[in-house]
């Protein structure tokens, strides 16, 4: 039997349909893959934002204790607070200040805590029992307490309510942080301070306000509780101070000479070639480059902001050549002819015309440089900025830390219940930081969009 | 007079010479009644940059030299068989306690009759030196005053001078760049090559076992600095990035390039590129506390032991930090295939996804590929989130659920804490520098040049 013309033709209809379903059925396929891969990218930068928000937030807030404290004068015996008189000349009242000062400072302001906390809980402590009560608050407190009365001596014989920072172990006992079925010989608190924690937790004196100490203070080792950011915070300001300072003109000079001066040669080639290389070399041999040339050639200051500074310059540069050259090569010929055929000079219709029209695009890409530099850490620990400083730094050629460097020495520390959060907290901060730069550097685009 | 105080003044002595020229231009034009060659401003430039220009480049120069000098003529002045006596890091310590006695600082111990003898005689050195350079550019200041103003004339070509020096200081800033790629290399293969004459290359290049015993005082244990395990760890660290971040990276460039709607790309493309912008130390805090975490958990699930820190935590994390580096890159690639190719394969019958894969996707190759070798360069040379997430464990083996430790990691270990810059135990750290400066230096050129020709291509 012989198959017909017809009969063939619908057999091979028949397969082309059949394989064109299959060939459909490929293509949805495909378009679901790339859709899931945007989705997957899309869902981690929300789980990354989700999990740091909710391990970081709670960490604005922390247990403080409200308590009166009766500024006995019993305990406070102290000369009245020194003022200049006329005539004396500033160094002999600093020396009498000073002598005051010390005499504060010699004072048991520890005591007063303690009566107080006894007064909160209604309970004669003995001496034996005074480290678990003691354990209750940060253990710098007292410093607070006495920096309190040293601004304001009228206090003595008072009765004030002052705000007093819980301990670490006890905030994170309050906030449910640890496992509170442990056996007592794996909690940080002892059973009668966790049960005054709790009591003093549902009388409401230890409550759970918004921390200020966590801006105002500095790193502190002795007393976790009051460890705060403001030193990172100021370093990492001196640092961007000096990037800005130094990569904006700097590289914007360089991206205007190579795009509208430069002759064509060899060794404008070889500073092209030069700053691609510099873009995609690691942050981490930047900081090798600074560590012994700045340090170790230069005998510039470990740890200073002032390093890093410079170090951050170097790794900026390249960012903000490569946005300025697009941009200025965005400004279209004809403004450069119009500017030149009136008989402006070279420079002249750069500087006149070229460049304040590639303002914008300078801006933009200067700013995602800058918030580049800001979150940078690999290369500050290679010169030293990981070293514990206490004080505010004043000027950038002082001991300092900065906000990243910050991050990774907090999730380092061994007290891991109450840092974990404080560390999320800090990278919340900079994050906004550099949030609220990248929204800048958008807003300037839009704002400035033109189409030629 | 202290540094910042002598630049101020000469500052404000330019501001004041600038005022000066262009007064004086404006009187000597309305006195010969012409027009100048230049606008008045010009010859305000000029003459404060020849105010204050050769005093300021006195300035650096004497900052850069002078403290040479004087260390010099100090030493010179100690009794030679104590110099004799001393090594080079001895004399460094002796003449550092002479300066600071010089400035009014104590020492410890006080300092011996001839460190005070020197300290005095630095200090009048120091003295001599400060009266000199404030004289010196006083001098130039006023030479250069005194030139600029008499030159001012119709004639005088003030606006093409300034430019001239506009020009130069133009290409100055753009030689940083240089002296950058200078810096590097001759810091690192300086102290690399002291690195080596600790321990030959041989034994660092081949050696299997890392572990540089910490030089503790007097004991001159050396240890053992093998690369192939770093170099190991950081290579199966990369190569999960980049399991993770090529397929995701390319398929999110190919759907928003050819599938996605207006509305999506305009959403989608901003929120996956903020992940290129997070700092790397939030990704290392992000594997230790919710990914490493997580896949031990999953771990003992499906019972494999993995250990929290790990190259697999180390590795994905790091994958989705150069997701938007790939899905930017592959992008731009993707659309610059022109349309005609697209159009014809259309054209023939084949399917969206088969014009993709068959026509534009091979097209797009070389400069996918050169996008996919400069995320591996930044995958190697990553190091905050292998920091936190490796688990730092200098030891070859391949089980990717456990320990590693990388180059990057190592450098940081080897460099943070003390700063002896004279020991193997920190010197190696420069060579590891060096290491992966030339591999990511190689792959950022070969990549480089992929994607250059590429576009040329169709350009």
């Amino acid at each position: 039997m012989s198959i017909t013309i017809e009969q063939r033709r619908q057999h091979r209809l028949m397969t082309i349909e059949k394989s064109l379903a299959k060939r459909h059925r490929k293509e949805t396929r495909f378009r679901r893959v790339g859709l899931a891969a945007v989705t997957t990218g899309m869902a981690l930068v929300i789980i990354l934002f989700a999990s740091i928000l909710a391990r970081g937030v709670p960490a604005f807030w922390q247990s403080t204790v409200y308590t009166d404290v009766y500024f006995d004068p019993e305990v406070i015996q102290l000369d009245e607070k020194p003022r200049r008189e006329d005539g004396e000349n500033q160094l002999a009242f600093d020396e009498r200040y000073g002598a005051w000062l010390t005499q504060a400072s010699l004072i048991n302001w520890q005591s007063l805590i303690d009566s107080a906390m006894e007064e909160a809980l209604g309970v004669s402590v003995e001496s034996r029992q005074l480290r678990d009560l003691r354990a209750l608050l940060a253990s710098g407190e007292r410093f607070a307490l006495r920096d309190q009365f040293i601004e304001k001596p009228s206090l003595l014989g008072q009765t004030v309510e002052v705000k007093l920072l819980a301990s670490a172990n006890v905030d994170v006992w309050i906030k449910g942080n640890i496992d509170r079925s442990l056996p007592d010989a794996r909690q940080q608190l002892s059973p009668q301070t966790r049960e005054w924690a709790d009591r003093l937790s549902d009388e409401g004196i230890i409550e759970n306000a918004f921390s200020t100490s966590l801006f105002l203070n500095t790193d502190s080792r002795s007393s976790p509780a009051s460890a705060g950011l403001a030193g990172a915070f100021m370093g990492s300001l001196f640092m961007m101070m000096v990037v800005i300072l130094l990569s904006v003109p700097i590289g914007v000079a360089s991206a205007v000479y190579l795009e509208e001066f430069a002759p064509q040669n060899r060794l404008t080639d070889l500073i092209e070639i030069n700053i691609n290389n510099l873009a995609a070399v690691p942050s981490i041999v930047f900081g090798l480059l600074g560590a012994s040339i700045f340090i170790g050639y230069f005998g510039l200051p470990l740890s200073a902001p002032v390093v890093g500074g410079l170090v951050l310059t170097l790794m900026t540069l390249p960012t903000i050549i490569i946005t300025t050259r697009a941009s200025l090569r965005s400004i279209p010929p004809s403004i450069r002819q119009a500017a030149l055929g009136i008989g402006a000079s070279k420079v002249q219709t750069v500087f006149h015309h070229v460049l304040p029209l590639a303002l914008p695009g300078i801006l933009t890409g200067s700013i995602l440089g800058i918030a580049q530099a800001l979150g940078e850490t690999a290369p500050l620990l290679l010169i030293g900025m990981n070293a514990f400083v206490a004080n505010v730094p004043g000027t950038p050629l002082e001991q300092s830390t900065a906000l990243p460097v910050q991050i990774y020495l907090w999730q380092g520390n061994e007290l891991r219940n109450f840092f974990e959060a404080r560390t999320s907290a800090a990278i919340i901060v900079l994050l906004g930081l550099m949030l609220s730069l990248n929204a800048l550097a958008i807003w300037l685009r839009k704002k400035f969009e033109t189409r030629w | 007079m202290s540094n910042i105080a002598l630049i101020a003044t000469l500052l404000v002595i330019m501001a004041l010479a600038y005022h000066l020229g262009l007064t004086r231009s404006r009187a000597v034009a309305a006195e010969n009644d012409v027009r100048m060659h230049s606008r008045p401003g010009y010859y305000g430039v000029l003459v404060a940059l020849w105010c204050g220009l050769p005093a300021l480049v006195l300035f650096l120069l004497w900052s850069f030299l002078a403290p040479q000098l004087i260390e010099m003529l100090v030493t010179h002045q100690l009794p030679h068989e104590l110099v004799a006596s001393m090594s080079g890091r001895e004399l460094e310590t002796t003449l550092r306690r002479i300066s600071a006695l010089a400035e009014g600082r104590g020492v410890a111990g006080g300092g011996s009759v001839q460190e005070l003898a020197a300290a005095g005689h630095m200090a009048r050195l120091h003295t001599y030196e400060n009266l000199s350079l404030v004289a010196l550019m006083a001098v130039l200041v006023v030479a250069g005053l005194t030139y600029a103003k008499r030159h001012i004339s119709p004639q005088w070509r003030a606006r093409n001078q300034v430019e001239r020096v506009i020009t130069f200081a133009l290409a100055a800033c753009s030689a940083v760049a240089i002296f950058t790629t200078v810096g590097i290399v001759l810091s690192m293969l300086g102290e690399a090559l002291k690195f080596f004459s600790f321990i030959s290359p041989a034994e660092f290049f081949l050696g299997t076992t890392w572990n540089p015993r910490f030089n503790t005082a007097g004991s001159s244990a050396q240890g053992e600095f093998g690369l192939l395990p770093l170099l190991w760890g950081t290579m199966m660290v990369s190569a999960i990035a980049l399991l993770v971040a090529i397929p995701i990276g390319l398929m999110t460039a190919i759907y928003m390039a050819e599938y996605a709607p207006r509305w999506l790309r305009n959403i989608a493309k901003p929120v996956i590129e903020v992940l290129a912008g997070i700092p790397t130390i939030v990704y290392g805090f992000f594997a230790l506390i919710v990914i490493g975490p997580f896949l031990s958990s999953v771990g003992d699930v499906i019972g494999i032991n993995i250990r929290t820190t790990s190259a697999l935590t180390a590795g994905l994390v790091m994958g989705i930090m150069i997701i938007p580096f790939v899905s930017s890159l592959s992008d731009d690639i993707i659309t610059q295939v022109p349309k005609s190719l697209r159009d014809g394969a259309l054209g023939l019958g084949a399917t969206k996804s088969e014009t993709i894969r068959q026509v534009v996707l091979p097209a797009a190759l070389p400069g996918i590929v050169g996008a996919f070798l400069l995320a591996a360069s930044r995958a190697i040379g990553e190091t905050m989130i292998v920091v936190l997430a490796a688990g730092n464990n200098p030891v070859l083996h391949g089980n990717p659920f456990e320990a590693v430790s990388t180059i990057t990691v190592t450098i940081v270990n080897q460099l943070t804490g003390d700063m002896d810059f004279a020991s193997p135990q920190s010197l190696v750290a420069f060579a590891l520098g060096l290491t992966l400066f030339v591999i990511t230096l190689g792959l950022n050129v070969i990549a480089l040049v992929v994607v250059r020709k590429y576009r040329q291509q169709y350009e």
